[in-house]
């Protein structure tokens, strides 16, 4: 067993999310340094709280990207669903189950919508999203007229918070809305990955899809599987946002879809199918995350930070295809 | 089975054939590209149906027809070409993937290592299941893949193409593990165009032409000369050519080049209008070397001289400007361009030849130029703005060919040119080469098949751990004295 172990921690040394790892605890005792109220319990509740939307929004587009295809429509996805089940709670009265409901099967049937033109007709689907997103969105500003929904449920505005507790003198934390329905989609998204043979064969079918084919799985089943997943954490995230944000915007989540395929990136996910993890796709997140807030704490312009988070992103993939390209190359000379 | 026919719109691909295969027998398919053997393993496979009035039995059990998954429940198993593994993925799950198939349901990674660990077991492979496939060498991928087939109880493997990317000592591996599963009552069905492997692994060979049975041999009563008359309805004798060509001026010589990790201490010469053959297992240095003639690896020590005259190949587009041509292994990745059209293929190494005034390329010298090329090699091409891609593999070989000898090489480097081609495909290539070398082309030709380079060169080169170690006419040696140069 140790020696399974052994193999297992080397395995652990060469992968993309040891290199992030060490990058994000190099970049929180610098922060840390250099600004006492980085590595705060403050700190670091608001960071989960407002990065829970672009989290829950990473997962899903993980599990695509693995499968192989690409999504930039849940933006879009995620507005109409927010609309939709919010203007449906004040119009008719609702509880968190059913609000959610609503949210998340709206993003279901636009998940579908995407899969039906990626499967059926073979369109990149890139493409497909792409102009998904432009309609969805595109219908959602002429029904509404792009007006805000300010009055909100009462109890929806209040939001959650369990498992209060006092840290120090000044404030009290919790599990907010916005917390927990982040963990829960870790939680979702790694034991379908990690512990179901659906899980697997998503892997399977983005490392090889004719082999996939051949061997007897239902491509198209999952593939609508996917694009559906994707949907539903779209339909999640937009009212852990609206939440955030106590209002209904429809203009202000498009436009958001390159901080999730930041986060999702650089957290290992490859764009030509089967390669991702959950762990990855939370260090991404977790360094998507201490970038912008560290360098908002530093007093670093917001146009800065845009030009540092690309800069990561092109230093960790090069990184990754640098090393990867490496190891080949030893292998063929060994 | 019996009775199998199967049409494709008005083109019959298999009519009225009978195949019986028996437990712990090794069986070939042969037949050239469009005989009707892939869809025969396909109907097998249950992949595609025959037209009604077959019959498939399997152990005394009939069938109108298969599908996938009633096939594997028969034990069937097919490993493709491409192996059909999943680089992403772990050995161990690669095997035991069937246990991934069927309803939403959780994964039991222990039982799944179980399966694979036995499997591994049976085949003798030693790997770390844990490893990625992408991680391992072609031949340990074949290894992964026949596990998987075991690990699905398979008594029913066919195997399509497998030796095509193995090294000689992997093809004898190979064998090795086929008479064991043999052994153990598995029935394996080869498909090869190696007709040499083919008899020497298979009890039974079945010869397809034409989507008809030309009949079913015992392995001991054929020869491959025989074989390839049966497959093709023609003859195909090729005698050792004499060396004749001791006259002709030198057109390249090589004086101890060496190259770090790769090569060292080579000298060659090599004449106008000569063939010469260069042999070796893989890895022995030879694509290496043929790399840096055309400018691509450049070598450490030693000259390179053209007509007498020392030149130093800093590029590919120096080679190309002084008259080497390189046409690569992999002629489906390096060669060509397969998504675009033909004319362009063969006009891409001759853009500034063909350009006129202001640079511009009119439709007319284009087509000109495709024209007299088609018609030269013989490419047979219904539309010559077709994608490359929808050629046989034998035509697409000629394009790279053509596309080469437009540039008018003074001297021609063809690495493994006839790999994945069938024995008419392969003869039109030959025929090619000829003609060249007759041109007072000086051809380098690289190849893993020995009797490829004896009985097409005029001189055999053989190459060893980057060193050369034999240098003869083709006329003063035979295939097994080559052969033991080779694995000495």
């Amino acid at each position: 067993m140790p020696d399974s172990l052994k193999a297992a921690l080397a395995r652990f040394r060469r992968s993309h999310e040891f290199w992030l790892l060490a990058v994000i605890l190099l970049l929180c005792a610098g922060l840390g340094v250099a600004n006492a109220q980085f590595l705060t319990m403050q700190n670091l509740f608001d960071l989960l709280t407002s990065y829970a939307f672009v989290g829950i929004l990473a997962l899903g587009l993980l599990v695509v990207l693995i499968a192989g295809g690409i999504d930039i429509s849940f933006t879009a996805t995620a507005s109409v669903a927010q609309y939709v089940a919010l203007a449906f709670a004040n119009a008719y009265g609702a509880n968190w189950f059913t609000v959610f409901a609503i949210a998340m099967g709206t993003g279901l049937a636009l998940g579908a919508i995407n899969a039906q033109f990626i499967q059926k007709l073979r369109i990149p689907s890139i493409i497909v999203s792409v102009a998904t997103l432009n309609i969805f969105y595109g219908l959602l500003i002429f029904v509404t007229g792009g007006k805000y929904i300010y009055s909100l449920p009462d109890w929806f505005a209040t939001g959650i918070f369990w498992f209060e507790f006092d840290w120090g003198k000044t404030s009290s934390y919790g599990v907010n809305l916005q917390i927990l329905v982040l963990g829960v989609s870790f939680l979702i998204t790694w034991l379908l990955l990690n512990r179901t043979n659906i899980g697997r064969q998503v892997y399977a079918m983005g490392g090889n899809p004719d082999a996939a084919q051949r061997l007897g799985f239902h491509t198209f089943r999952l593939n609508m599987l996917v694009y559906c997943y994707m949907g539903v954490m779209a339909g999640a995230a937009s009212l852990v946002q609206a939440q955030l944000a106590q209002s209904v915007a429809p203009t202000v989540l498009v436009g958001k879809e390159l901080d999730v395929v930041a986060a999702v990136v650089l957290g290992g996910a490859s764009l030509s199918g089967g390669v991702g993890t959950v762990l990855g796709t939370f260090l991404g997140l977790t360094l998507l995350a201490v970038l912008q807030n560290g360098l908002i704490l530093l007093g670093v312009s917001s146009y800065w930070s845009q030009l540092f988070v690309g800069l990561v992103i092109l230093i960790s993939v090069s990184v990754t295809a640098w090393s990867q390209r490496e190891r080949r190359a030893r292998r063929v000379r060994a | 089975m019996s009775g199998i026919s199967k049409r494709f719109g008005g083109v019959h691909a298999l009519r009225n054939v009978d195949l019986t295969l028996e437990a712990g027998e090794v069986h070939c398919l042969v037949g050239e590209n469009g005989s009707g053997k892939s869809t025969l393993i396909k109907i097998i496979s249950g992949v595609q149906a025959p037209e009604p009035g077959g019959r498939i039995s399997i152990a005394g059990q009939d069938y109108p027809h298969l599908n996938p998954v009633r096939s594997t429940h028969c034990g069937i198993q097919v490993i493709y070409q491409d192996l059909s593994l999943f680089p992403n993925l772990s050995v161990a799950e690669n095997i035991a993937i069937g246990q991934h198939l069927g309803g939403l349901r959780t994964v039991d990674w222990t039982a799944m290592r179980t399966i694979a660990l036995n499997a591994m077991a049976k085949v003798g492979a030693e790997f770390d299941p844990d490893t990625k496939v992408a991680e391992l060498p072609i031949a340990g991928r074949q290894l992964v893949a026949i596990c998987r087939a075991l690990a699905a109880d398979a008594r029913l493997i066919i195997m399509d193409e497998p030796t095509a990317s193995l090294t000689r000592h992997e093809v004898d591996a190979l064998i090795a593990l086929v008479s064991e599963l043999k052994r153990a009552g598995i029935c394996i069905v080869f498909v090869s165009h190696r007709l040499d492997e083919v008899l020497e692994i298979a009890e039974r060979v079945t010869v397809l032409r034409d989507g008809a049975k030309v009949g079913t041999f015992a392995a001991d009563t054929i020869d491959s000369r025989k074989l390839s008359h049966l497959m093709t309805g023609h003859a195909f004798d090729y005698d050792i050519q004499p060396y004749h060509v001791s006259a002709a001026p030198v057109v390249l010589e090589i004086k101890g080049l060496g190259r770090d990790g790769d090569y060292e201490d080579i000298d060659l010469t090599l004449r106008s209008g000569e063939i010469l053959g260069l042999t070796g297992l893989l890895g022995s240095g030879r694509t290496e070397l043929a790399l840096s003639l055309f400018g691509m690896n450049p070598p450490d020590r030693g000259a390179i001289l053209l007509d007498g005259k020392p030149v130093t190949l800093a590029s590919n587009a120096e080679a190309i400007r002084q008259g080497i041509a390189y046409v690569p292994e992999d002629r489906l990745t390096l060669g060509l361009i397969l998504d675009q059209s033909i004319t362009s293929n063969l006009t891409l190494t001759v853009l500034e030849r063909l350009a006129g005034r202001l640079g511009l390329i009119s439709a007319g010298t284009r087509k000109d130029h495709v024209a007299q090329w088609v018609s030269r090699l013989g490419i047979k091409v219904s539309d010559p703005e077709n994608p490359v891609k929808t050629l046989s593999g034998g035509n697409q070989q000629r394009v790279v060919l053509a596309k080469w000898m437009a540039t008018n090489p003074r001297v021609l480097i063809l690495d493994s040119p006839t790999v994945g081609v069938d024995i008419s495909a392969k003869d039109g290539i030959y025929e090619v080469i000829r003609r060249l070398a007759d041109a007072g082309v000086a051809v380098l030709l690289i190849s893993d098949e020995i009797p490829e380079v004896l009985y097409h060169s005029h001189r055999v080169l053989v190459m060893r751990h980057g060193r050369l170690t034999l240098d003869v006419p083709a006329s003063q040696t035979s295939e097994p004295a080559l052969r033991q140069a080779v694995n000495a």
